[in-house]
């Protein structure tokens, strides 16, 4: 099991540079994503089309899936498929040494962070070069990815500066400018990108009816993955694919607009297959279940599934923007995390997450396919509280059952109702001062009354009511 | 239960059975009093099922939706009587519960009486700006209310019950009353049900953001549709001696010169 979330989170709130820094970065990109989504007139009836996309997409997922592969092995490209994270680290690590390599260079993936692609090839002796530019930041620092776009979102420029000139050659007048701090990672990675021979990616999108994979990115460094390796493995998963071509108009003008607030992202990569004289000689798709079909079981959480990795929902979430991703604990942080990550691994790897939310619904506003988070937290709760059976967890929330249990007998009978109004009163008169309870409070009330005060008045609306018109 | 609601003292154009909610019945009172005079002072006659407790939405909302299924039938009971034209409640995030989540807790009790009597009633549910603007078509109702005061839109009243503009457009018509915008003002106060104590911390940080945002509009008072937020709001502008408070909308609109 995790970190409790709250727990988690208070290590985060307490760090001052990563408060301002996911401050300053979640209103950037939520100002530029309003201002291309604003002048978008048909945005709601895109957002309705994008939607019915992945629900068509999820409901005969094994009949597109397989026609995926048809179309893949046409294009003489290779399926493999993996069950679990295990399945799919050993297919990569086989293909690279297949390959004569002990090295690749990876694009950003969401997929191969998901299954601990890195650290399983390390492990078997093979070293993997991140070549976007955050996920770089990440891996020179031993750090974790904090965001789905933006995974170094809780590092400043000044941080980053200090990481290159420590970990880069050739840096020692580095300066804190953004351009300069690219320019040092471009030098970097170009070595790499010209001498690694396999290449490593995720996927957007894959479409059924012509094979065609799909990769987009702001940087370049993808379509660099991409074309120079002699061998391309692609992991991707199983949801990600689109029954067809033309399902790609709708999801290409609804992700970057959503994504990094750009009405087109600078690098848009579509291959099928391979051809002879042009980009890499052999290309390999792992597709990855990884607990995917688990959760198409359940008819209100699978929705959760029809993601395309935008990040609009964190940069939006009031939770995230102070906790930032690492209290989430997992690949996928934020309002999405909290309803993919228990999901994923089993809610009770992640008990706590779906109470990670105030519900205040700004996730599902902004959501370009539609994915109604705060319905999918509160049905996750139901879940947790009524399936989760874990010994820790069920003394942890013995108490709250009870509590629970005792309420609703209370809000059960009108009678039990009004004599603990009548409780509460007597109970909060010694405590309260001019109608108001001002100290902190022992019990479950701490919470509460270590910030905030607590209204005590001294008659009930329904008192008033019958005093007054009975 | 319309027996057991007390007799009408005014006899209006709309029958309003009052939807309290257990917040006000007990921590706010206030509120109820001011809904029930802002309602009366327009002619209509409102009535008070005395057999309604709690909506459920703290139960549904924690993991607890079986225990909440006997309260939606409560609901239905105190609300059901055909003689009611509407059922009006002074806070955005109860009405929308009943909007958004009754629905799917009858499905869930697989009681198909709940389903229709759930789907018969729910569309006469109101949050109370929205039933002054929207179904009564009242904009002015006639309110004194000499202060600079600056407006919360609450998560629910903004997402679920999309409210929009209709508390603003009170306010703007209230005597005395200099409405000042609230920066920053669709982001979440932190209150979020048992969020606040669960996740206490993070719910704290929330907060004194909007206090920041209160405090730089330099108004007295803050408002909002539910009490639920202004009690998170408001103790925290209270603990912190700001010297602003929060008001529900229905007490700035019941006031008079």
């Amino acid at each position: 099991m995790s970190r409790p979330f709250p727990e988690a989170a208070r290590e985060a709130l307490e760090n001052t540079q990563l408060r301002h820094n996911l401050r300053v970065a979640t209103h950037t990109i939520r100002a530029k994503r309003n201002a291309v989504v604003s002048e978008v007139p048909d945005w709601e009836a895109l957002r309705d089309r994008g939607a019915r996309i992945k629900e068509a997409a999820m409901r005969h997922l094994d009949v597109h899936l397989e026609q995926l592969e048809r179309s893949v092995t046409a294009a003489g490209g290779v399926v493999h498929w993996a069950r679990d994270a295990d399945e799919a680290n050993a297919t990569v690590a086989r293909l690279v040494r297949e390959a004569g390599s002990s090295e690749a260079i990876k694009v950003k993936s969401l997929a191969t962070d998901e299954i601990g692609l890195n650290d399983a090839l390390a492990r078997e002796g093979i070293t993997a070069h991140e070549t976007d530019l955050a996920e770089l930041i990440v891996q020179l620092g031993h750090d974790r990815q904090s965001h789905i776009l933006v995974p170094a979102i809780h590092r400043n420029r000044a941080e980053i500066r200090e990481l290159f000139r420590r970990e880069l050659a050739g840096t020692e007048d580095l300066t804190d400018d953004p351009p300069a701090l690219a320019e040092a990672a471009r030098r970097h990675l170009r070595e790499r990108f010209l001498s690694v021979g396999v290449g490593i990616s995720g996927a957007n999108f894959a479409v059924a009816e012509t094979g065609t994979v799909c990769v987009v990115e702001s940087e370049g460094n993808g379509r660099m993955c991409t074309t120079l390796p002699r061998v391309l493995i692609t992991v991707m998963g199983i949801e990600k694919v689109l029954p067809r071509f033309a399902d790609l108009g709708v999801m290409l003008q609804l992700l970057p607009r959503s994504s990094t607030g750009e009405r087109m992202n600078p690098y848009t990569s579509l291959w099928t297959g391979v051809t002879a004289g042009d980009g890499p000689e052999a290309f390999h798709l792992v597709l990855l279940d990884a607990g995917r079909t688990d959760v198409l079981a359940d008819s209100i959480g699978r929705q959760a599934l029809h993601c395309i990795r935008c990040s609009a929902c964190l940069n939006v979430c009031p939770v995230y923007e102070r906790t930032g991703g690492h209290a989430y604990e997992s690949t996928y942080p934020g309002p999405i995390g909290a309803i993919l990550t228990p999901q994923l691994r089993g809610l009770e790897s992640a008990p706590t997450l779906p109470w990670a939310s105030s519900l205040c619904g700004a996730c599902y506003e902004v959501c370009p396919v539609k994915i109604d988070i705060p319905s999918v937290l509160v049905h996750l709760r139901g879940r947790v509280v009524r399936e989760a059976k874990g010994d820790g967890w069920r003394a942890r929330i013995a108490g709250e059952r009870l509590a629970m249990e005792a309420m609703a007998r209370v809000f059960g009978s009108r009678r039990r109702y009004e004599a603990a109004q009548r409780a509460a009163r007597a109970g909060a008169w010694p405590l309260s001062r001019d109608g108001k309870i001002e100290r902190r409070l022992p019990g479950p009330m701490a919470g509460w009354t270590q910030a905030r005060d607590l209204p005590a008045p001294k008659e009930s609306f329904r008192d008033w009511w019958r005093r007054e018109r009975a | 239960m319309s027996t057991e609601a007390s007799r009408p003292r005014t006899l209006g154009d709309v029958r309003v059975a009052l939807f309290i909610t257990c917040v006000n019945d007990t921590l706010f009172p206030d509120t109820g009093r001011a809904t029930v005079r802002v309602l009366e002072r327009l002619g209509h006659e409102v009535v008070f099922p005395l057999e309604q407790t709690c909506c459920g939405q703290m139960h549904a909302n924690s993991g607890y939706q079986l225990e909440a299924v006997p309260l939606v039938r409560r609901f239905v009971r105190a609300f059901g009587d055909p003689s009611f034209d509407a059922v009006v409640c002074p806070s955005g995030s109860c009405a929308a519960m009943v909007g958004d989540q009754y629905a799917r807790l009858a499905d869930l009790s697989g009681d198909q009486k709940l389903v229709g009597a759930v789907a018969a009633l729910a569309p006469k549910v109101h949050e109370l700006s929205q039933f002054l603007v929207d179904v009564l078509g009242i904009e002015d109702v006639g309110a004194y209310f000499p202060h600079r005061v600056t407006y919360h839109p609450t998560c629910h009243s903004l997402r679920l019950l999309k409210v929009g503009d209709a508390p603003l457009r009170l306010l703007r018509n209230v005597r005395g009353l200099r409405l000042v915008e609230l920066p920053e003002a669709t982001t979440c106060c932190g209150f979020g049900g048992t969020f606040a104590v669960k996740n206490a911390d993070t719910s704290t940080a929330m907060l004194t953001d909007k206090l920041r945002s209160v405090l730089d509009t330099g108004a007295e008072v803050c408002a909002a549709v539910d009490n639920s937020c202004l009690m998170h709001i408001g103790g925290g502008l209270s603990r912190q001696r700001t010297g602003v408070r929060t008001v529900h909308l229905a007490e700035i609109l019941a006031g008079t010169e």
